[in-house]
């Protein structure tokens, strides 16, 4: 599927725009980064509570779809701005990480 | 004659803003030097944790790095204050990040094992109060025996 599948379910709201035509093909979960950056999945929308700048940079990184803030949380100013400025999918829902993740997983089976 | 190229990159320290540029940067320069997917991800794990220690522990710092056909060379230098004990640094899980670092995401203490493991050599050298030069290699193609 791609982002604009995820920013057509209703539990997701995009608070970033980024290339809604960008494949996403899993999901994965974590909010250290270290291990993010280790165990990122290419192409996975990932669920995290991490709403700072440098999940961007993990993002980039390890070349994951989007990022999808959990638990209500809002990307911070600073992270909203770089988001903006690269063009990277960010989504905010107030789900549980479980709970989004298994949306997103759902949306994909 | 081998074909060389050689990268450098000054990281500003305490700017988490810009933390992971080097980084990123520089995994796009190995995917223009044709360096194999995995090898790629290895070498920007590796330089990645490299660039936010800098970042974190070390205010800042350069990066230098040198691709030929076999290897990927970086060298991270820094005039932080130095690690006092490398053998415990090294432990997974070890860290002197202050709880304002953790809420950022880092100070997991995976950082310097990460490099080990992702890097085919690593060296570091380190002095208080004068720096920290950390040296990994990483193979371009895994060794034949
Ligand atoms: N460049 C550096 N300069 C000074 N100290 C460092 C440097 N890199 C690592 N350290 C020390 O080694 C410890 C372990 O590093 P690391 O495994 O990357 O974990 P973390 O960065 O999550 O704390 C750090 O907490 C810090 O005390
Ligand atoms: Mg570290």
């Amino acid at each position: 599927m791609t982002l604009q599948d995820i920013n057509n379910l209703p539990d997701f709201t995009i608070t970033c725009e980024g290339d809604n035509t960008l494949t996403v093909t899993d999901v994965f979960c974590c909010d250290m980064l270290s291990l993010a950056m280790s165990k990122g999945i290419e192409h996975a929308a990932w669920v995290t509570v991490m709403g700072g700048v440098n999940t961007l940079a993990v993002l980039r990184l390890t070349e994951m779809s989007c990022i999808i803030l959990a638990e209500g949380v809002k990307p911070d100013d600073v992270m909203k701005q770089k988001a903006l400025e690269e063009g990277i999918a960010v989504f905010t829902t107030d789900l549980s990480v479980f709970r989004a993740a298994l949306k997103i997983h759902e949306a994909l089976s | 004659m081998t074909n060389s190229t050689e990268l450098l990159y000054v990281i500003s320290g305490e700017d988490f803003a810009s933390a992971g540029e080097a980084s990123t940067s520089f995994k796009n320069e190995l995917k223009k030097l044709n360096v194999s997917p995995e090898v790629i991800r290895r070498a920007s794990i590796a330089m990645y944790e490299g660039e936010i220690n800098m970042v974190i522990h070390a205010y800042g710092g350069t990066a230098r790095v040198t691709v030929d056909d076999k290897d990927i060379k970086i060298v991270l230098a820094d005039n932080g204050p130095g690690i006092e004990d490398v053998e415990k640094a090294m432990q997974a899980g070890y860290s002197t990040a202050t709880d304002g670092i953790r809420d950022l995401g880092f100070g997991a203490g995976m950082g310097l094992p990460n490099m080990k493991k992702y890097s085919d050599e690593m060296t570091i050298e380190t002095h208080e109060g004068e720096g920290t030069t950390v040296t990994m290699i990483v193979h371009r193609e895994p060794e034949v025996s």
